[in-house]
């Protein structure tokens, strides 16, 4: 049997909020505005399913844009690491 | 006007330039405004928690103290069509440690159109039901001396489950591996390869026999459709989404499970921190009790930080503090200090806990910043 193609697209459901890939020149931008490294945020792993379809490697900030009910909206940023 | 709000998009929370935005009217002018919103924003930066407050704790109390007024016993409904839930402390203990099994799996698989209008509700869930081969059987008896099973259907069952006899003798075949299977009239015929298997090994078949898989879901034990406003849904016992979300009638963008690390799994981290918000917050607004949401956040946030969910437990995000007294001092102490001296670790002291035991300042509020001079040489 050949081998089954994997499925790249992403999934869409009410749990999970938007998630955005940053481009360097953002990534630079944010790690120098909060004087932090990558290595300090919270993680995200490269299998995570809400990331199927994006082209993410180790280093990559992603931007979650979450829904508070709090605030409204929220922007939370997660490194992804290998996993 | 527009151009004033987008400038303090950054600054202000989006909840709260909404709530002005509603509130103002025509006549306001700009310079008004301007001044609403520097006000808004100053109260904003007043209303912050500060820096090196020690939010963690609070947060521990804030949840802690309800939860010991909570009822310990799970409720249970003596209904015909309410299902038994883990409420209450039990549970909140089960989404913080974050347990692989839950006691009560649950799922609530909602509809696409035209499904979810209600006709034919009863079908559709029959069809997420996990069906076995122990719900079509009526009878079953062992010949010792032939080695074989026969098995009676109860053919009104298989009607209503829309199960059909090749069906049957396709997943009886497969699952069971072992001698020919015979279908006659209503009645299956299993026989055994070698008569030289001992009745004990008969009698073994014969339990594995009633658990074959036929059709549905695995893992749902239980369904049941209840209206929701103007759509059904269908409540399940039992948990199993990415099964579900492969069946055609199923929206898999509003079914929801609530099993934590199925949503993980399936979903993702951040679902998965949506889900643990949820959940507990749910709890606690069941038994009549006030928690800012804020602390259950700050809960999950750490649960989730490292890309995977783990539990508030020794094995979870204890394990990850890096030092050797704050991780001693929560549960095992004896284990860690051994482990530690084994391999020679070294303790920054840069948290709290160990600053304690050593009778320091902690790190926190007026203890967190440090003084730096330049020493002239």
């Amino acid at each position: 049997m050949a081998a089954k193609k994997k499925n790249t697209e992403p999934i869409k459901h009410s749990l999970i909020p938007e998630h955005k890939k940053l481009s360097e020149k953002e990534k630079k931008e944010l790690l120098e505005k909060h004087g932090i490294s990558v290595y300090e945020l919270p993680n995200i792993l490269a299998s995570d399913p809400a990331l199927r379809g994006m082209d993410v490697k180790p280093g990559d900030i992603i931007r979650i844009k979450r829904k508070s009910p709090t605030a409204g909206v929220t922007y939370a940023y997660r490194g992804v690491v290998n996993g | 006007m527009e151009e004033l709000f987008k400038e303090y998009e950054d600054k202000i929370p989006a909840i709260l330039l909404e709530e002005l935005k509603s509130s103002i009217d025509k006549k306001t002018t700009k310079t008004q405004l301007k001044k609403m919103l520097e006000a808004l924003y100053e109260e904003y930066l007043e209303s912050m928690v500060e820096p090196g407050e020690s939010v963690g704790i609070i947060s521990a109390e804030s949840i802690g103290e309800p939860s010991t007024q909570m009822t310990l016993n799970t409720f249970h409904f003596a209904g015909v069509a309410e299902m038994n839930v883990t409420m209450g402390l039990p549970r909140i203990i089960e989404i913080l440690d974050a347990r692989k099994n839950i006691k009560t799996p649950m799922m609530e698989v909602y509809l696409k159109e035209p499904y979810n209008k209600g006709k034919d509700i009863r079908k559709v869930a029959e069809l997420i039901k996990e069906t076995k081969m122990s719900d079509i059987i009526q009878e079953v008896s062992i010949n010792i001396l032939e080695a074989t099973i026969t098995v009676k259907l109860d053919r009104q069952k298989m009607k209503d489950l829309e199960v059909r006899d090749s069906s049957v003798k396709r997943a009886v075949e497969k699952q069971l591996k072992s001698g020919q299977v015979k279908i006659e009239g209503d009645e299956v015929l299993i026989k055994v390869k070698s008569k030289d298997d001992s009745l004990n090994d008969l009698y073994k078949l014969k339990e594995k026999m009633k658990s074959i898989y036929l059709k549905g879901v695995k893992g749902i034990t239980q369904v049941l459709p209840v209206k929701r406003k103007d759509e059904f849904v269908i409540i399940t016992a039992g948990s199993n989404l990415k099964d579900t979300f492969k069946l055609e009638f199923v929206d898999t963008e509003r079914t929801t499970s609530n099993d934590i690390m199925e949503v993980y799994e399936n979903l993702g981290i951040e679902a998965a921190r949506a889900a643990i918000i949820n959940e507990v917050y749910r709890v606690i607004e069941s038994q009549g009790l006030n928690v800012d949401i804020r602390h259950i956040m700050l809960i999950a946030d750490t649960m989730t930080a490292s890309g995977s969910v783990k539990g508030i437990t020794r094995y979870g995000v204890v394990s990850d503090k890096s030092s050797v007294l704050a991780r001693a001092s929560f549960e095992t102490p004896i284990k860690h200090l051994i482990n530690a001296s084994l391999v020679g670790e070294t303790d920054p002291l840069n948290s709290v806990i160990e600053n304690v035991m050593l009778n320091q300042p902690i790190p926190v509020g007026t203890g967190l910043p440090g003084l730096i001079t330049k020493v002239k040489k």
